[in-house]
């Protein structure tokens, strides 16, 4: 079964154009990553599926049920974004707490306490920063309260725009062992949008390249471990990351 | 080899209701015409030192250091006004992000005149000479059209070097750079980097690259000092980054995902054995 | 009570209400560090208490008249002098501090949620909306106040409620400005996409998270706004169009002794130091606060 699919989506910001055709089809429990430069589109398509960017043609399904334009409740228990700045994805006067709560409240589901305190524990939070404010926990932390929240409503699609790149390495490694781990054992489907080659390598099992604000190539990890993938600016992009990693 | 700078005991504090808070533990270092790298993760006080050696520490910050000498010049006796007639002449400083760093309402060729006149007198005609082959040493391929764009209407790639090109048109001696890479794509970082890299040779400057990236550090300096809560845990040359002997460096490395990944799961710091509460 | 404290400013609070607590705290401490923002507070905490012991801070009845004892100048008996009426000044102007705060309050309370509202409603839907309601806006903004004020009580009919009324009205466009660029900032934060990512409703988003975002740039703005009210209502007074004899608001009051302010300078100089301390003492406020609750400086305390 197909977790999301994109038909022809072309997405647009007014009168510009940010994506051309783009196709994809990712199967259920997959982690897949949109990979490319910065002005690719690639954080654009994630908005699109999100419905954070509601001007766009085309078709997109989301386990099996095709999307509208705006956000609806239903789709949101089906599909949650984590994103990059865990600085700004934070509502800087709400605790942890609160922030956790407010799925639970928007969809009237009760046991609020049980709730956020196993959503906590499943992304290695103590109970300690429950009622903490944002300022008060490290990049990390507030990354793992990002987690949590998109995780408060039990989806089944997780978008993730580059939720480690704000972090130091060695926290992006708590991170994406916790990622791995929550997939694993939620039975998750990633779409990553990320310029990291490496964590592609760790984390997912497909990828597409995207320039320019279309899709050059969807490969297998494999053949990036291998460095065999076949577009001239896919192997480009290959070719740095491994000169720049020795 | 004559040392550029020395550093001794270098230590930044800053007041807290809650007491003295040291982000630079006592550090000590010294830098021929060399590149030297300093690495560390957020809040290991890399950025913090290189902003103490140009004197860049805002009140209440305070700097302390049994020696800081540039070239004979006893940074820490300077008054702000002679610190001025250093910094951009003598030590030059390349920040992140160029689009906080470059003035919008000036055009381009105007700015990096700006830098040159600072600090020296010269007739018009040989600045504006000046700034078109600085632009050309940044690899911009029509330096005559993009000296007259305003910082808006470049790219941060573009930004970037226009920065770096006004950094180095005074030709100072050492240039601190302060994740000079951090807000660009890796292709255009790579072309940036090597940038920075030729005119530091060609002009036998010192370099001070500092950055939260082991392995961009690893390869484009000499040396390299890896920081953690302010102090060097480990001082070795670039190749041997790979034998790091600090358990924290040995973390750091093992944590970075490679582009073959094979293992499961990446190994976590574990800070409690060595890091102070 | 260091216990109490120390429950305070504990890092891993155990309820919702320690925590805002502890926040409150920390603005409080804050606050407290800036000489200034204490003397206005200390100003504006003697206004309320003045307002409410007036009965027994008062030596007189302030509108008891008695004509033997007119203009008399400062001494025992009349701390600050009588009026044209024999009527004792200081207990006059202790009673019109309780006419000064209520303007202020009851201004706040109706102008600040007002203009709040509209500027978030502007500012998160834009568009149409947008236009409009900044297009009412900006008609009330491009009036002088005053001016405006004057018109609307003279519609309305003299008198301190009309008054009261009349500045809300001139007020509110201000608040509605700020309000509305402060959401501007706000409304493509990742935080506030998260939420309705959540499947929030429009009303959730701009009550739960928008609002509460604007509410501190919103009370710094209606302190440091708190003067330019008193001002406006003395003026008012001062007029013949605010608070009605023998209501002793100061400006009223300064309004009588214009007519004595050569040779009885007592009768117009007393309730004039009292709006200039109490706007003074809302200015240091304003101040300190705007300092202490600056969104973007983040709260790194």
């Amino acid at each position: 079964m197909t977790a999301l699919s994109l038909k022809n989506l072309d997405i647009s910001y007014g009168d510009v154009q940010i994506t051309h055709d783009v196709n994809l089809d990712i199967a259920d429990g997959e982690s897949f990553a949109l990979v490319g430069e910065s002005g690719s589109g690639k954080s654009t398509v994630l908005k699109a599926i999100a419905g954070l960017a509601p001007e766009w043609t085309g078709e997109i399904t989301v386990l099996g049920w095709p999307r509208g334009h705006g956000i609806d409740r239903a789709f949101s228990r089906q599909c949650q974004m984590v994103f990059q700045d865990p600085y700004g994805s934070l509502h800087p006067r709400k605790t942890v707490d609160a922030t956790l709560g407010e799925a639970l409240t928007i969809h009237g589901i009760g046991d609020r306490n049980a709730r956020i305190e196993e959503v906590m524990t499943s992304v290695g939070l103590d109970r300690k920063f429950r009622f903490r404010f944002p300022h008060q926990l490290s990049g990390g932390q507030r990354q793992r309260v990002a987690i949590a929240r998109a995780l408060m409503l039990k989806p089944k699609v997780l978008l993730l725009d580059e939720p480690t790149s704000a972090l130091d390495v060695s926290v992006q490694a708590e991170i994406l062992n916790l990622l791995k781990r929550l997939r694993r054992e939620q039975n998750l489907t990633f779409l990553m949008v990320t310029h990291n080659l490496a964590v592609v390598s760790f984390l997912c099992d497909r990828l597409a390249v995207m320039r320019q604000g279309r899709i050059v190539e969807v490969g297998d990890v494999a053949d990036l471990k291998r460095g065999d993938l076949k577009d001239p600016y896919s192997r480009e992009l290959m070719q740095i990351s491994a000169a720049h990693a020795n | 080899m004559s040392n550029l700078l020395e550093v001794e005991n270098l230590r930044v504090t800053f007041p807290t209701p809650r007491g003295d808070l040291e982000v630079v533990r006592g550090i000590s270092f010294t830098l021929g015409r060399e590149r030297l790298g300093i690495v560390g993760e957020s809040g290991s006080g890399k950025s913090m030192t290189g902003r103490s050696i140009l004197q860049l520490i805002r009140a209440p910050g305070r700097v302390t250091a049994d020696k800081l000498v540039f070239d004979g010049v006893d940074l820490l006796k300077q008054s702000e006004r002679q610190m001025r007639a250093i910094r951009g002449a003598r030590i030059s400083m390349v920040m992140q992000d160029p689009k906080f760093s470059l003035n919008p309402v000036m055009t381009i060729g105007e700015q990096i005149a700006e830098a040159l006149l600072t600090h020296q007198k010269l007739p018009r005609r040989e600045v504006n000479a000046r700034v078109l082959t600085m632009l050309e040493s940044v690899r911009i391929a029509d330096p005559e059209r993009v000296a007259k764009l305003y910082p808006h209407e470049v790219s941060g790639g573009m930004g970037q070097r226009v920065m770096i090109a006004m950094m180095l048109i005074p030709e100072p001696d050492l240039l601190i750079a302060d994740e000079p890479t951090s807000a660009l794509d890796v292709s255009v970082q790579a072309q940036v980097l090597d940038i920075i890299d030729e005119l530091v040779k060609r002009k036998g400057m010192g370099l001070i690259f500092i950055s939260h990236d082991l392995n961009l550090v690893s390869s484009y300096c000499d040396r390299i000092l890896v920081m953690n809560t302010g102090e060097v845990v480990e001082e070795c040359k670039a190749g041997e980054l790979m034998a790091a002997k600090h358990p924290y460096t040995r973390g750091l490395i093992a944590s970075i995902p490679r582009l073959d990944e094979t293992r499961d799961e990446l190994p976590v710091l574990d800070r409690s054995a060595w890091a102070k509460a | 009570m260091t216990t109490f404290r120390d429950w305070l400013i504990d890092d891993s609070p155990a309820s919702p209400m320690q925590a805002r607590l502890g926040r409150f705290y920390r603005i409080f401490g804050a606050l407290m560090r800036n000489p200034l923002a204490v003397v206005g507070a200390v100003i504006i905490l003697v206004l309320v208490l003045t307002a409410l012991f007036a009965p027994w801070l008062a030596t007189h009845d302030p509108l008891r008249q008695s004509l033997g004892e007119r203009l008399l100048p400062p001494s025992v008996a009349h701390w600050m002098g009588t009026d044209e009426l024999g009527r004792d000044i200081w207990s006059r102007v202790v009673y019109g501090s309780r006419i000064t705060l209520a303007i202020v309050t009851l201004v706040a309370v109706l102008a600040a949620p007002a203009g709040l509202v509209i500027g978030v409603a502007a500012g998160y839907f834009g568009g149409w909306v947008d236009r409009i309601l900044m297009g009412i806006t900006d008609i009330f903004l491009s009036l002088p106040k005053l001016i405006l004020a004057l018109a609307f009580v003279a519609a309305l009919g003299p008198g301190i409620e009309n008054a009261i009324i009349a500045i809300a009205i001139t007020s509110w466009p201000g608040y509605a400005r700020v309000a509305r660029a402060e959401t501007l900032t706000f409304k493509n934060s990742e935080f506030i996409s998260a939420v309705r990512l959540l499947g929030a409703s429009s009303l959730r988003v701009n009550l739960g998270h928008v609002l509460p975002l604007c509410t501190s740039s919103m009370i710094v703005r209606v302190t440091l706004d708190m003067a330019g009210i008193i001002l406006t209502a003395a003026g008012l007074g001062f007029i013949g169009l605010g608070a009605q004899p023998p209501l002793p608001e100061w400006g009223a009051m300064i309004s009588r002794g214009r007519s004595f302010i050569l040779d009885q300078w007592w009768v117009a100089t007393m309730p004039g130091f009292a709006i200039i301390l109490v706007s003074l003492g809302f200015c240091f406020l304003g101040d300190g606060l705007r300092d202490v609750l600056d969104p973007k400086s983040g709260e790194q305390r």
